[in-house]
């Protein structure tokens, strides 16, 4: 035998075993644990943030004594570094070198979609619960990337423009960061806002991490309107909402929030600078729902603190998925049934107290709370309903064919059309 | 070149082809970024290591040509092959301009300048929505349908990186690549023999950036994907950080330090949230123990013991 038909035989040999060890491996694989990828930013920018998504994820664990189906579950924490390339090198690793069933996490948009473009091409189901970008459940829709309990930007600031025009505000200004996740729940506010005869005097984009906001709160001062709506995040809302105080317009101007403008990561630092401030979201930890209540009451006796967003939403989608899986009976190989059986799973025994399911986009169907922010007993500020909007979907009232012909918000296109 | 040096570099290429063999799909993944992240820090090294000019804009050449090729390939529909050529022609034009600005100081002036340009670049993808698709980035199939096995990638890689190394490493030999090295040693000396400085150096800085454009066209495909972090300051200084941990003035060295500094990241950040820490601390330790880099280390005790 020369030497190039012993490389020949030897090669394959060698696919050989490879192609035989295989099933082996699958066989194997089935008894053993679900392993769950989680991506969270548990250093950068919002490292905050991506500690209480490790929490709410532990804290579902826990709950469910580490078993769903009655397979052990495998937790592999990556942290993704707030940056997207890191995220797609860790999830690559998740995927191609963890072996993980299914990935959860991430919280930047920006980390969200760099993942979701990539397993696209692998087919790993992908869990997004905080991630809110509206085109990956509207006009770019991955099949395998489904938004567990979480949210698209714009659906929840949709009815709280209809809201904000019922209180009789006419004129209203916006303040946001200026980046995709704030263009969309801007312009989620500002279409149906001027669709109802309001006005959207003007719109600052600020860059993230302004640490002052003072040349913005004096042209808002002085623009005469209603309201003024903030979209900030993290250490910005905080600014932001100690400098509204500090320059006097608490009180004088009323100010409505996004979501997490007004989240229990923000507001839990502050003082009685947050009180009143107003937000819709579908979680609002104040409710005087019993399960929600006691959702609060176990998160804080074992965190002592009140849940965030992150917390609750990382809780209530590992929930959701887990109760898919409990309807598989554990077969999480099977990625096609198990996308599909997620896709059509309602959730129940959420903290929200009321089950919910996901639209025809992969896009969970919620009840909206428009939520203030008022004191508790105890001296801690906490997001209070005081309004519901029922079955908000993302579309708001709008056909989705045709919702989805118009451009995404951006900058430029806040829903508003020209005159 | 030497038999001897013919000799080492086909049993290298030739571990490399045969790596894909040996290590899983995952590790694949990381010798290709060690591959295009080695021809990144090369290409900072023709001007580091042969005219002295430390460049921190180099991230963001890598970076337009990873835009482009996205935004080439996804948005207006080009095949792949025709948006790796834009790619790299839009890299090569960013570094005409920054080389036009920049050739004319030295020293931490430059390392500012480009540092400044640099971040010019990143400001613009960041904020025009519109193209770049701001802090979201942009996404896309770049990879051509041949290349999307991760085997069939590295290897074209490979390829890839093979003939631009060689071109690299024949550039800074030529009669062209020597008076570079004049300049580094003494610009005034250079000037009075009658040479165009800073023609010289300028040419030296479009050709680096063409390097850096083939590595960041690679890198787009790699990752069919591109946001502001890519073009980002610390992009550059990982490349500068590989071109030192390798050994400024080595060449071959960007490969060395893209790998140690690829491998340490993933093997310490397995372990520890905190692998930044940790990849300070070698930093550190390789600047006081190992100041010529790692090959520039290996190549000092080689030749002791040869003497």
């Amino acid at each position: 035998m020369d030497r190039r038909q012993f490389l020949k035989n030897s090669a394959a040999a060698f696919a050989a075993t490879g192609v035989a060890a295989a099933p082996w491996k699958g066989a194997l694989a089935q008894s053993g644990p679900i392993k769950i990828g989680l991506l969270a930013p548990l250093t950068g920018v919002v490292a905050s943030g991506g500690k209480e998504m490790v929490e709410g994820v532990q804290f579902y664990l826990d709950f469910a004594k580490g078993e769903i189906a009655g397979r052990k579950v495998e937790l592999v924490i990556e942290d993704d570094a707030s940056n997207p390339d890191t995220a797609l090198q860790k999830a690559r690793r998740l995927v191609e070198q963890g072996n993980c069933h299914m990935l959860i996490g991430d919280l930047l948009a920006n980390t969200g979609l760099a993942v979701a473009n990539y397993v696209k091409g692998t087919g790993t189901p992908y869990f997004i619960p905080i991630i809110a970008a509206d085109d990956l459940t509207q006009r770019q829709r991955i099949r395998n990337v489904i938004r567990v309990a979480g949210y698209s930007a714009s659906a929840f600031t949709h009815p709280f423009g209809d809201w904000a025009r019922k209180q009789g505000y006419k004129k209203i200004a916006t303040i946001s960061q200026d980046y995709t996740f704030g263009h969309e729940q801007c312009g989620g506010l500002a279409q149906v806002f001027a669709e109802g005869g309001g006005e959207i005097v003007q719109q600052f984009w600020h860059p993230l991490n302004t640490a002052d906001f003072s040349p913005y709160l004096g042209q808002l001062a002085d623009l005469k309107v209603d309201a003024i709506f903030a979209m900030e995040t993290g250490a910005d809302a905080t600014r932001f909402i100690q400098q509204y105080a500090s320059f006097g317009l608490k009180g004088k101007i009323p100010l409505l929030g996004a979501m997490n403008a007004t989240d229990q990561s923000v507001i839990r630092t502050l003082g009685e600078e947050c009180e009143g401030i107003i937000a819709a979201a579908h979680f609002a930890e104040g409710s005087d729902n019993p399960v929600t209540q006691k959702f609060t009451r176990d998160y804080e006796a074992k965190y002592s603190k009140i849940p965030s967003l992150y917390g609750f939403s990382m809780y209530s989608g590992m929930m959701w998925v887990a109760q898919a899986i409990e309807k598989l009976g554990g077969k999480v190989e099977d990625r096609d049934l198990l996308i599909d059986t997620v896709l059509k799973t309602e959730l129940t025994g959420s903290p929200l107290g009321k089950t919910v399911k996901l639209d025809a986009y992969g896009n969970p169907i919620y009840d909206v709370q428009i939520r203030k922010v008022v004191k508790r007993a105890d001296g801690k500020y906490w997001n209070v309903p005081i309004a519901t909007y029922p079955n908000v979907s993302q579309f708001w009232t709008y056909d989705p064919e045709t919702y989805m012909k118009q451009p995404p918000y951006s900058r430029s296109f806040q829903g508003i059309k020209k005159t | 070149m030497t038999g001897r040096s013919v000799i080492a570099a086909v049993a290298v290429l030739a571990v490399a082809a045969a790596l894909p063999l040996l290590l899983s799909n995952y590790q694949v993944g990381l010798a290709t970024e060690i591959l295009i992240f080695g021809v990144l820090a090369m290409s900072i090294d023709i001007l580091a290591g042969f005219a002295g000019r430390t460049s921190l804009g180099h991230g963001a050449i890598f970076g337009v040509s990873g835009y482009v090729v996205v935004y080439a390939s996804a948005q207006a529909g080009l095949s792949p092959a025709a948006a790796f050529v834009f790619g790299v022609i839009a890299a090569t034009l960013v570094a005409v301009i920054f080389g036009t600005i920049a050739v004319r100081t030295s020293g931490v002036y430059f390392l500012l300048l480009t540092l400044a340009l640099g971040m010019i670049v990143w400001g613009i993808c960041l904020r025009w929505t519109q193209v770049t698709g701001g802090e979201n980035g942009l996404r896309g199939d770049v990879r051509p349908v041949l290349l999307v096995s991760h085997r069939a990638f590295y290897w074209a890689v490979l390829v890839a990186a093979t003939v631009v190394s060689y071109a690299m490493w024949r550039f800074v030999r030529s009669p062209f690549g020597l008076t570079l090295l004049g300049i580094r040693d003494s610009e005034s000396r250079m000037r009075s023999l009658g040479y165009n400085v800073s023609l010289h150096l300028f040419i030296g800085f479009v050709v680096s950036g063409f390097f850096a454009g083939v590595a960041g066209a690679l890198y787009a495909m790699f990752n069919n994907f591109v946001s502001p972090s890519t073009v980002a300051l610390a992009q550059s200084v990982e490349g500068v950080l590989m071109m030192i941990a390798g050994g400024v003035g080595t060449l071959f060295g960007g490969f060395v330090g893209a790998a140690a500094i690829i491998a340490l990241e993933n093997a310490v950040s397995a372990y520890t949230e905190r692998w930044q820490t940790v990849l300070g601390v070698t930093f550190i330790l390789i600047m006081i123990f190992a100041p010529e880099g790692i090959i520039g280390t290996l190549r000092a005790i080689l030749t002791r013991k040869g003497r």
